[in-house]
Order: structure tokens, then C-alpha cells, then sequence
């Protein structure tokens, strides 16, 4: 049970690309144990979503990828085969996926969808997959799940066709679930509805679970663990609290400054944002990359980078310890 | 489903109306039809006694009714130069028009979507290569001189396949592949292009989560997306291939109908090619009508609104 | 599935066919992508200069050879060209069945293709981007009639009704160039029509509604800019289309008649002899594939270059 399930160490990932290799990337690693979530959180462009498909076997052949571990329930998934990889997915391991407007194959029916991913899996018949996608629909909370079976995925609106997603990713009880944005492309009355549907899901089935998002409020709310990444790296990791409670890195201080805070927030107040542009990170790269948009940043941030860490599990890259040269004014303690 | 294919309906029966309507026109184009059927060193009194003996002395609006309620009858007159039943001339000769046609657009399916699809799959590889190099050629080359070039080669030097007739399957090899190879670089690029952009549809991805083989993804989730808009250029094709079928068959000597089509305007027999208009034009819009059901079927959005 | 298909109104159901026809447009060609990798722009290029090329030779016939391409020789019948046995240097492509110098009649021939495909082009292209225009910018009813115009124009047999119309009227150039641009403009309205209604609801057309600008100021100066790429491409596609339907046509015998040195017309001449002199197809046969492959590439070429996703 202590053993982590999934295992990251030092993964990158290169694109090459006609003006020379963009390091996507760089050197990330994290462990993630049953029953556990585990938040990546960062900008557009910052590899949250290269990393998940990474992890499920599904980069573009184009993609250069490379580990120094990167192990699931004791599989080296770095040595698996195309077929081993299939055998994985949809079945130990399953993904969520952002768009659920297009997610969805347009030609078949939902029950075709979710019954494909059992049988795929499990040596059943027709009429099995058919009760196990009845069954799931009700678990995601689709009324009338049967009459659902022979419905086209235009004919749902989008909150129901990411239940519909999750059911699919479910249906024969994976161990890990990766997230990618299940709830960006929804309405905010239903991105809170599931989430916290997944996350009693996940409670439920004692899963470990990857949800990769941008938004912090949601991170709040369900993590155990939360990864920042910047530019390729996970610049701060550590439990929610630890995050939360004592941010470190310059610029996870700068996005919780961009949460607004029931409260503390007033009406019309200009929240706080973190200008400049991520850089390119095509070619060979030094130095600490958010140090262009940093306020603490000092001359030797452009050569090297230190890992500090402090306790169990929590780590930064940044030339500053514990407190100091932070800038003042950070909000502390949003955590509901 | 049923709306769209009442509406369909209604409009293949305006636009078969309307067809009529200007291939009836036709007839009247070269002023007077009289001394154009009585020929040139015809007198007056010939040409008089065949205006009354056609009816041309009538309105033209009552003509064309006439001449539209008989050929609902399946009378579409006498040939001029063939003195036969305009009907029986076709009928005699549409099955091997057909044949042709269907020969044609299987060998340009069963060419062109492979290729696409493998093109798509592997785009910039050899066989992309081979797809571009025979599309750009098939483009550009004139079908009859392809035609003649495949007789100098296959029927003259190598004695293989005869140059002119309809009596074995061996005729129809080299008028197949001109057909074919007309229709093949369209149909090639649509299944390319529609291949590529549904490769990168995010349900492809799903399915691949999923676990589904790499075959499973191309043909069950990918090719069954991609194929809807093949469908209608296949329909569009078919019908300009059967229209286009005129040359093939003078080439190769084919007694079918487009072999008549051309003998008749030669001899200014303008019943048979006012029917012929008729019946190429009625052959492309029944394709299109039932490759717009086929893929009004294909695609649940239309079929269960 | 690419476009978005709904099942309701007379207008859909009338689009579906011809939509089809505008997606082949759309459609970037083939290894667009293989081939500005491999060559740059290597098609296009070599699109102009051919092109180019045998616009210089149409023009300079009478300078390129000393020959007329009508005069007759009947003592120098059937001389074969210059790489094959027994040819007279004096004509290097040869001598066809009635003596008349193979090579004159070639480049003289240029002439007659060109003019049918750009005069035919033009026509058709008037016609065609004048309902494309009017159906995309106006909609509702007005689209409803070009639409039908247009799937009743799609359903005619062109080569039937072309050959038949030629017959009727006498075959002429003119006569060919006319009934083609008559013919050949379904082409321009479908992919005028979708392009059009890409653009007209555009900020910058609604900012020149919203100002007051009169309608044919709106289409000349802010929509006709934007689909001009797409109506080019047609234009170099419609304009290869018909001189390949007029060499069908007066391979038919029923096109441009002799003693007119059309290409077609010679292939339909040189058929007769094909057994023993099959250069006698060969030769024109050739000029007329170079000329539509150039003419075609410098289409691709331009689309590949113009499309959307290509600009800087």
C-alpha cells in the first residue's frame, strides 16, 4: 500500500521542431500513491499535458521522451511495448480529456463508446459490457442510463458528455486516472459538479489520480500533492498544505496572489497578475526561466538554479530560501 | 430524416424539371428545327410538311409538355436517323453505359481510398509520394490521349487487350481504368484531406486512451468519419464519369450509350440527344439523392435529430 | 466530420452536393506540406516558368518557325521527327498525313489552347463569381436561386451538352470558347458563394455596413480582397478544365475544325495513323499534359501558398 504507484523521475520531453529542439520538459519527477491526487498546476504551454500523455503512452512518435524512472504499479512503462502500452490503457491506467464536445466519436452511439472500453479489457459478452455501462452511468449520475445507451454524443450537452467521459475512463476500475482539464471547456455551476463527482469517485475506488489544471481554486479543494510547473519544470512541489499555507517559489506566490479570496477580495479590486511572457524554450537553456518575470530575481538566477527542500516532501528551485526576499503582500491561507 | 429526404426529393424533381426544361430547349437553338432535320438541300415545301409532321408549328410551352408527358411515359419520340423508338435505341444501350460506370468508379474507390488513407496515415512516405505523383498526373493527362496511349501499348505492341469492342471483359479493362483514373485524384484527395483532419480529431485520442489497437483506430473510429464527405464526391464523380462516358466509348469502340450520344449529335438526331441530356442528367442527380440519404444515414446528427 | 451538416430548410438540402465540389477546393493538395520541404515552392516555380514559356511560344509562333502550319505538301507527306530514322532536318517534328509541318502546327496549336482557356476562364469566371457573390452575400432567397441554378448546371452532362451545342451552332473557335464559358461556371459560384459567406460577416464588412457603405463598395473593396486567393485558384483550375474539354471536343470532331491546328484536333488526325506512327499522338498529346500539369501546378501552387494557415 506504500508503495507509490506511479513513480516519476527526471522525465523530459523534446519537440523537435524547424528552428531547433524545444525542450517541453525538463527533468520533472513525482511519486503518487493509491487513493492519492495529485495537482499539476500551471500556465498554458507549461508541458502539464505533454507529461500526463507522456505517462499514458500517448506522445506523437515526433516526440522525444526520456525518464530516469518512470514506473507504474511496478511496471517500467519505459520498456513496454506498443501492445503492453494498450493493454495498460483504458484498463489500469485511463485519461480524461479537456473538450468533451469533441471527445466523444461523433458516429457511435454512447453505449457502443462505453461498452468498446470494457470489452477492449475483459472477456465479456455484449450483454455484460451493456450492464457495466448502465451500471457506471448511474455511478456518474445519468438518470435513465439505459435509454442513454442508444444516444448520440451530439445529442448531449456537454456537462453529460464529460459524466460520459469519466464513465468510459472507469469502466474497468483503473488504478491511476489522469485529468487533463476535465472542467475548463464547462459552465462554473457544472465544473463544481465534477469535480466533486471525480473526487468521490476517486475516494471511492481508492484510485490514484493526476488532475492537471490551471486553476487553483479547484486545486484547493482536492489535492493531496501539487505540482507547479513553470516553463517545462515543476518549479514547487509539496502537499496542499505545504503549498498553500507556505508557498516558496516566487511565482507560486504569484498565482495565489491571482485567486480572489471570499472576503479579502473586494468588489472591482484588481487581482494580482504576473506580467511578461513565458520564454521560448527552444535551444539550450540556463538559469532559472521564470526569472524574467521574478521581482526577487538576482544576477546569478541566470546560472544556476538550487533545489531546496524542506521536510518530507516539499521542494523548490529557487535561489531563495525560506521566506526570504518574498515579496510582502502575498495572500496566505486560501484553503477553505 | 424523413424532411430532409421529402425536401431532397422535391428538389431532384425540380432540378429534373428544369433540365428537361433547357435540354428540350435545345432543340430550338439553331432557330428553326424543321430545315435543320430536312438537311440542307431540303425545299420549302419539305421543310413545311415536316414542321406540321413534328408539330413545330405549335407554342413552344405546349410543345415542351408534350414532349415532357411522353417521356414520363418513357416515349421519348422517333430517332431521326435510326428510325427507331428513341427509348428502345437507349435502353439497348444503357447497360453497358452502366456497366462501364460502376466498373469505373470501383476501380477509382478501390485505388483512391487506400491510397488516401495510407497517404494520410503516413504522410511524406513513399506511398504519399506515389498518391501525389499519380494524382497530379491523372489531373493533367487528357483522358482520350490516355486512352490511345494504352492502346498503343497494351493492344498494338504488347497484343494483350483488344483496342475496340464489347463482346468480353477484356474490352472493358482499358476504358475502366480511363474512367477510373478520371475520378481516382479527386476522390484521393478528399480522403486525404479528410483522413488527416479526423487523425487528429480529439475522439481519436479517446480512443486511443482507450486502449484500441492502431487498425481499430484507423478503420473503426477514423475511416467511418472521413468516408461521409468520399461518399458524395464518389456520387458527384459517378455522374460526371457516365457524362464523360461519350469519349471513352468513341475511343474504344463501346456501343453504349455515350457511344450513341456521340453518333447522334453527329447526325443531328436531336430526339436521341435531347433524351441522352435527359438520362445522364437524371443518372448524376438519383446519385447524388441517394449518397445525400446514404449520408444523411451515415451521420447521426441528421439521422436522429 | 469536416462542416457542420444540419438537416433542416430547403438550403441544406440544396448545399450538400455542392459543398462537395467547394471541398476539393478547400483542400490543401497532396504533400503540400512534402513538397515545400523538399523544393520550396518547387511546383509553382516550375507552374510559371512552363507556363511562361509556352505563352512566349504562342506569341512568337511565326519567329520560332519558318513554316505555316496550314500549308500542305503532299510530296513531303508523314516524315518522321528528328529522332527517328529517315526524318528531313527540315521538319524536325515531322510532316502530318497531309504534309503540313508537324512543329508549326505544335506551336501555332499554343495559341488556340490558350485563348480557349483564358477567354473561356474569363466568361465563365464572370458569370460564376457574379452568383457566387451574389448568393453568398445576400443569402436567404437569392442563395436559394443560385443554388439551384447551380446543382441544375452540375447535373448537365458538360461534354454531352457541349458537343451537342457545338454541333447545333457549327463548330468554331469561338463558337467552342463561347459555349465552354457558358458552361464551365458552377466551379466559381459554389467556391465564390462559401468563401463569400466566410468573410461577409467579418468585423471589418459589418464596421463597413455599420458606416453606410453602398453594397458594391462593400463587395469590390472588403470582400472581393479576401476571396481573391480562391477565385484565382479556380480560375488557373477552370481555365486547365476547358482546354482539356475543348482537345475532347475536336478529338470528337465535333470542336474546332480543320484546318485549325488545335492539339486536340491533332491527336483526332494522328488516331487515323496511330498503328504506325503513334508519334503523331504522341507529340501533341504531350504538349497538351505539360501545358494542364503547369497550369494545374501553378494552381496547387498557389493555393498551397494563399491557404489561411500559410500566412506569415
Amino acid at each position: 500500500m506504500d508503495d507509490p504507484i506511479l513513480s516519476v523521475r527526471h522525465l523530459t520531453i523534446d519537440i523537435p521542431l524547424a528552428q531547433g529542439t524545444m525542450h517541453a520538459v525538463r527533468g520533472i519527477g513525482f511519486d503518487l500513491k493509491r487513493g492519492e491526487t495529485l495537482c499539476i498546476v500551471g500556465e498554458s504551454g507549461s508541458g502539464k499535458s505533454l507529461t500526463s500523455l507522456a505517462i499514458m503512452g500517448l506522445l506523437s512518435k515526433k516526440l522525444r521522451q526520456k525518464a530516469e524512472k518512470l514506473q507504474f504499479a511496478g511496471l517500467d512503462l519505459r520498456n513496454q511495448t506498443p501492445r503492453m502500452m494498450r493493454g495498460l490503457r483504458g484498463d489500469r491506467m485511463a485519461m480524461i480529456f479537456q473538450e468533451p464536445m469533441t471527445s466523444l466519436n461523433p458516429a457511435y452511439t454512447i453505449g457502443d463508446q462505453l461498452e468498446e472500453a470494457y470489452l477492449l479489457h475483459r472477456k465479456a459478452g455484449k450483454a455484460e459490457a451493456r450492464a457495466r455501462a448502465v451500471e457506471l452511468l448511474g455511478k456518474v449520475g445519468i438518470t435513465a442510463a439505459e435509454s442513454r445507451l442508444s444516444q448520440y454524443p451530439h445529442q448531449l450537452s456537454g456537462g453529460l458528455r464529460q459524466r460520459v467521459m469519466i464513465a468510459m475512463a472507469l469502466m474497468c476500475e483503473p488504478e491511476l486516472i489522469i485529468a487533463d482539464e476535465p472542467t475548463t471547456a464547462l459552465d462554473v455551476t457544472i465544473q463544481a459538479q465534477i469535480l466533486r463527482l471525480l473526487s468521490d469517485l476517486q475516494r471511492e475506488m481508492n484510485m490514484a489520480m493526476i488532475l492537471v489544471t490551471h486553476d487553483l481554486g479547484i486545486v484547493a479543494r482536492i489535492a493531496d500533492k501539487v505540482a507547479v510547473m513553470y516553463a517545462g519544470e515543476v518549479v514547487e512541489q509539496g502537499t496542499a498544505a505545504e503549498i498553500f499555507d507556505n508557498p516558496r517559489h516566487p511565482y507560486t506566490r504569484g498565482l495565489l496572489r491571482c485567486i480572489p479570496v471570499p472576503g479579502k477580495t473586494k468588489p472591482g479590486e484588481r487581482l494580482g497578475s504576473i506580467p511578461g511572457i513565458v520564454p521560448s524554450l527552444v535551444g539550450n537553456f540556463q538559469g532559472c526561466a521564470f526569472r524574467g518575470r521574478c521581482d526577487v530575481a538576482e544576477p546569478i538566477c541566470s546560472e544556476m538554479v538550487p533545489v531546496q527542500e524542506e521536510g518530507q516532501e516539499h521542494m523548490w528551485r529557487c535561489i531563495h530560501a525560506a521566506g526570504e526576499g518574498a515579496s510582502e503582500g502575498v495572500s496566505q491561507g486560501v484553503r477553505p | 430524416m424523413l424532411a430532409f429526404a421529402l425536401k431532397r426529393l422535391g428538389l431532384a424533381v425540380l432540378v429534373t424539371l428544369t433540365v428537361s426544361l433547357v435540354s428540350f430547349s435545345l432543340l430550338f437553338m439553331s432557330g428553326d428545327p424543321a430545315s435543320a432535320i430536312a438537311g440542307e438541300n431540303a425545299s420549302a415545301t419539305d421543310i413545311e410538311a415536316i414542321r406540321t409532321l413534328y408539330g413545330f408549328d405549335r407554342p413552344f410551352l405546349v410543345q415542351y409538355t408534350d414532349w415532357l408527358f411522353s417521356a414520363l411515359r418513357g416515349d421519348f419520340g422517333q430517332s431521326y436517323y435510326f428510325k427507331l423508338p428513341v427509348a428502345d435505341l437507349i435502353a439497348d444501350r444503357l447497360s453497358t453505359t452502366m456497366l462501364l460506370g460502376i466498373c469505373g468508379i470501383s476501380f477509382a474507390l478501390l485505388t483512391a481510398v487506400p491510397l488516401g488513407v495510407a497517404a494520410a496515415v503516413r504522410p511524406n512516405s513513399f506511398i504519399d509520394r506515389l498518391a501525389l505523383f499519380l494524382s497530379v498526373m491523372g489531373q493533367a493527362m487528357p483522358s482520350f490521349w490516355f486512352g490511345l496511349v494504352l492502346i498503343v501499348i497494351f493492344s498494338i505492341n504488347l497484343g494483350l487487350l483488344p483496342p475496340s469492342g464489347s463482346s468480353s471483359w477484356k474490352n472493358f479493362v482499358m476504358p475502366t481504368v480511363v474512367l477510373g483514373y478520371y475520378a481516382m485524384p479527386a476522390i484521393m484527395r478528399l480522403t486525404r484531406a479528410g483522413m488527416l483532419e479526423v487523425l487528429n480529431a480529439d475522439y481519436i485520442r479517446t480512443a486511443r486512451a482507450k486502449g484500441a489497437s492502431e487498425w481499430r483506430v484507423m478503420f473503426k473510429h477514423a475511416l467511418r468519419n472521413a468516408v461521409v464527405p468520399v461518399v458524395s464526391l464518389a456520387a458527384v464523380q459517378m455522374g460526371f464519369m457516365l457524362g464523360g462516358s461519350i469519349v471513352v466509348e468513341s475511343i474504344f469502340a463501346l456501343h453504349g450509350a455515350g457511344y450513341l450520344a456521340w453518333e447522334s449529335i453527329a447526325r443531328n438526331d436531336l430526339p436521341t440527344v435531347q433524351a441522352l441530356i435527359l438520362i445522364f442528367s437524371l443518372f448524376y442527380i438519383v446519385f447524388t439523392f441517394l449518397s445525400d440519404l446514404a449520408n444523411a444515414w451515415l451521420d447521426p446528427r441528421i439521422r436522429v435529430g | 466530420m469536416p462542416g457542420s451538416i444540419r438537416a433542416s430548410g430547403w438550403g441544406e438540402a440544396m448545399a450538400r452536393t455542392i459543398e462537395t465540389v467547394a471541398e476539393e477546393i478547400r483542400s490543401p493538395s497532396p504533400g503540400a506540406m512534402l513538397r515545400r520541404r523538399i523544393f520550396g515552392h518547387y511546383g509553382l516555380v516550375f507552374g510559371i516558368a512552363v507556363l511562361t514559356i509556352i505563352v512566349l511560344i504562342a506569341l512568337f509562333a511565326p519567329l520560332l518557325t519558318s513554316h505555316d502550319p496550314y500549308t500542305q505538301d503532299l510530296m513531303a507527306r508523314m516524315k518522321p521527327p528528328f529522332w527517328m530514322a529517315g526524318h528531313d532536318p527540315d521538319h524536325l517534328l515531322g510532316t502530318d498525313h497531309l504534309g503540313r509541318d508537324y512543329l508549326a502546327r505544335l506551336l501555332y496549336g499554343a495559341r488556340i489552347s490558350l485563348a480557349i482557356g483564358a477567354v473561356a476562364a474569363l466568361i465563365s469566371g464572370l458569370i460564376g463569381t457574379a452568383m457566387g457573390v451574389a448568393a453568398g452575400y445576400f443569402g436567404g432567397k437569392v442563395d436559394l436561386v443560385v443554388t439551384f441554378l447551380i446543382n441544375v448546371r452540375l447535373a448537365m452532362p458538360v461534354v454531352l451538352v457541349a458537343l451537342a451545342v457545338v454541333a447545333i451552332l457549327g463548330g468554331s473557335l469561338e463558337v467552342v470558347i463561347v459555349v465552354l464559358g457558358l458552361l464551365l461556371w458552377d466551379r466559381f459560384a459554389v467556391v465564390m458563394r462559401s468563401s463569400v459567406m466566410q468573410v461577409r460577416d467579418l468585423e471589418y464588412v459589418n464596421a463597413a455596413k455599420a458606416i453606410g457603405c453602398s453594397v458594391p463598395r462593400i463587395v469590390l473593396s472588403e470582400i472581393m480582397p479576401n476571396v481573391l486567393n480562391n477565385l484565382i485558384v479556380v480560375a488557373t483550375l477552370e481555365m486547365a478544365h476547358a482546354i482539356l474539354l475543348e482537345a475532347a471536343l475536336s478529338f470528337l470532331g465535333l470542336g474546332v475544325q480543320p484546318p485549325t491546328p488545335s492539339w486536340g484536333l491533332m491527336i483526332s488526325e494522328g488516331k487515323q495513323m496511330m498503328l504506325f506512327e503513334p508519334w503523331l499522338i504522341a507529340i501533341p498529346g504531350v504538349a497538351l499534359f505539360i501545358l494542364v500539369l503547369a497550369i494545374n501546378l501553378l494552381g496547387d501552387g498557389l493555393r498551397d501558398v494563399t491557404a489561411p494557415e500559410n500566412r506569415g
